[in-house]
């Protein structure tokens, strides 16, 4: 009876666990309000086991699907991370902390935190600033703005491995379209494969341009919802172009460049890999986080304990970018 | 403002087209010299004084490819892989995300929060277990072990869960007076007029299959059981220290041009679905 109750008073924690209980069906109360509350109870008890069975059968796969191949992968990386073990042997030494320990001081795992570094400074800050010109002169009423935005933002959808490819091509000191024109100029082509500061500029430049037209769609969509009457408001005060950028435009776009700012960041570290993994297969000086952890286990040194090590560094430091990003996004609907 | 009125044209044109126009280029140009280098033979490419237009246009690039890769079973292998991983995780994201809204269970909310936490777990991260499981399982070399994986689908649950809370209840009274059960209301109401958004969410979703490179890279060693991209890696590192840019051009284009068709096509889905939450 005391579950029965319990049960009524939604606030209960007992509401809960009651429903595994099976009806109180020999209650010899007999007193009708009970029995309407029982009927009652019985009735919500069916409706929420049916709508588990529903539950389970609409979101059940998929759900089951994200534990066995994201989150287990997970945990049982936090696991491998604490092993010195090589991909393929059966023999793996406990070795505590020292995978961590040697991401972060070793001269390699620093190498590794300074190229990530570079590269995702270059990427976000080129593909934001081009994105941003390119966004603006799209704003401008001009027909025929509908086609150029679909086609600066192409290159985003295609493949990483066959840009990657046209890319190679265009880059190659001798044959290359880059070296042609470098050479009209009387330039000598940089040598992007063989020196390692180059070889990283290059993967940034391929990655911005691979980027850039979804930058330039975001920024867009921003300067549209800008209420046109601010910038007319401005000219007629005599604000230069300039100044109504600088004074108008970018401060009503700082949750747009916020939120850009943050998923480049985010992206740039984990959506590169097929870039670098075709335009500089062994990763000399192009080793960001992502590529390292591939390198480390599937490469040539089979590290599996160390790779996992690296993985698990990258998730916290992927969950830590967006849980300021969500805190942000909550100060904002606050203040608003 | 009238863009091409006199006292305009001038700035409609340095301001406005001349940077189109350049942004264009440097969009278009290196996509079309992936194509026509294609065509090219040999010595067109080796060439110091190259040339934008083929002289001498051949397909023998192509059939290269052919050479050097299984190239029919490659193309199909992807398009198998595409077709029934999209279709999988369309589905299965049509029926979590009307789960999720529809059927009311106590903590569909902590649910839905850790089906958000694993869109933010990048491949990188679950490849080495996710590697140890499918060689476990024995789907090393084998389309399924490149499928299985990557079936849970985060990102089409979260965007087709926003539309759904977006529907009305008034959409769904008829039915529940017909005694109407979920089955019904999401087979005969809340999919057909969530079409655009399901929409979305398969194409972004068939266009991520078609591309997926990482883990059909680790999982796949023997080249009949290749996906595209895969085989144009072993095509590179056959070909890149010959140099044969020609052979490689036309890989790039097989991989390339039926998503840009796709793209030119369908764009307004799949731009929304890429910016879904920087864009309103």
């Amino acid at each position: 009876m005391t579950t029965l109750q319990g049960a009524d008073d939604p606030a209960s924690p007992r509401a809960v666990t009651s429903s595994s209980v099976s009806g109180g069906a020999g209650d010899p109360s007999g007193d009708p309000g009970g029995d309407r509350a029982r009927a009652r109870k019985q009735a919500h008890r069916r409706r929420m086991s049916k709508n588990w069975s529903l539950f389970v059968l609409f979101a059940g796969p998929n759900i089951l699907l994200i534990l066995a191949f994201i989150y287990f992968p997970l945990v049982s990386n936090m696991y491998y991370s604490t092993l010195d073990w090589r991909l393929g042997s059966p023999r793996a030494t406990p070795v505590g902390l020292d995978n961590y320990v040697r991401f972060f001081t070793s001269d390699s795992g620093l190498e590794v935190w300074r190229v990530t570094g570079i590269f995702t400074g270059g990427a976000v800050i080129g593909s934001m600033v081009l994105g941003m010109l390119i966004a603006l002169v799209l704003n401008k009423k001009l027909p025929g703005r509908t086609a150029a935005r679909t086609a600066v933002f192409a290159p985003y959808v295609l493949s990483g491995v066959g840009v990657a490819m046209v890319w190679n091509f265009i880059f190659d000191p001798t044959r290359g379209a880059l070296s042609h024109i470098l050479g009209f100029f009387g330039v000598a082509s940089p040598q992007w494969y063989l020196n390692e500061d180059w070889a990283l500029v290059m993967v940034i430049i391929v990655y911005v341009w691979k980027n850039l037209g979804f930058c330039a769609v975001v920024f867009l969509a921003g300067l549209q919802a800008i209420p046109q009457d601010l910038i007319e408001a401005a000219t007629l005060d005599r604000a230069g172009a300039m100044r109504r950028f600088f004074s108008i435009v970018l401060p009503l776009l700082t949750p747009t460049v916020f939120f850009l700012l943050v998923t480049n960041i985010i992206f740039s570290m984990t959506n590169a890999f097929d870039i670098l993994r075709i335009m500089t297969p062994t990763g000399h000086g192009t080793n960001t986080i992502i590529f390292e952890i591939y390198l480390q286990s599937f490469g040539a040194y089979q590290r599996a304990g160390y790779s996992a090590a690296i993985a698990v560094v990258l998730f916290f430091t992927l969950f830590l970018i967006t849980a300021v990003q969500l805190r942000y996004v909550e100060r904002k609907v606050h203040y608003q | 403002m009238k863009a091409f009125a006199p006292r305009n044209l001038a700035d409609t044109m340095l301001a406005g087209y001349l940077p189109i126009l350049l942004a264009l280029l440097i969009i278009v140009l290196p996509l079309a010299w992936m194509v026509l280098s294609s065509f090219k033979p040999p010595g067109e490419i080796l060439t110091l004084n190259p040339t934008l237009l083929p002289q001498d246009p051949t397909l023998s690039n192509y059939a290269a490819v052919g050479d050097r890769v299984p190239l029919l079973t490659v193309l199909r292998n992807s398009v198998v892989v595409t077709v029934i991983g999209a279709t999988i995780k369309v589905v299965l994201a049509v029926t979590t995300a009307y789960a999720l809204v529809f059927i009311k269970v106590p903590g569909a909310n902590i649910i839905f929060l850790g089906i958000l936490v694993a869109l933010m777990v990048p491949p990188e991260v679950s490849m080495l277990p996710n590697y140890l499981t499918i060689t476990a399982l024995g789907g090393r070399n084998t389309l399924w072990g490149i499928i299985l994986p990557g079936l849970g689908t985060a990102f089409g649950t979260f965007l087709l869960r926003q539309h759904f809370k977006a529907l009305p209840n008034e959409l769904f009274e008829a039915a529940e007076l017909d005694g109407a059960g979920h089955g019904r209301k999401l087979v005969q109401i809340a999919a057909p007029v969530s079409l655009p958004a399901i929409a979305t969410v398969a194409l972004v979703t068939i266009v991520s299959e078609w591309n997926n490179f990482l883990w059909p890279l680790i999982i796949i060693d023997s080249p009949d059981k290749m996906t595209l991209p895969v085989g144009l890696n072993l095509l590179q590192s056959i070909e890149s220290q010959t140099g044969s840019y020609g052979i490689l051009m036309a890989g790039a284009v097989l991989v390339i041009v039926p998503v840009l068709v796709i793209f030119a096509a369908l764009q307004r889905y799949i731009v929304a679905g890429l910016t879904q939450g920087a864009v309103k």
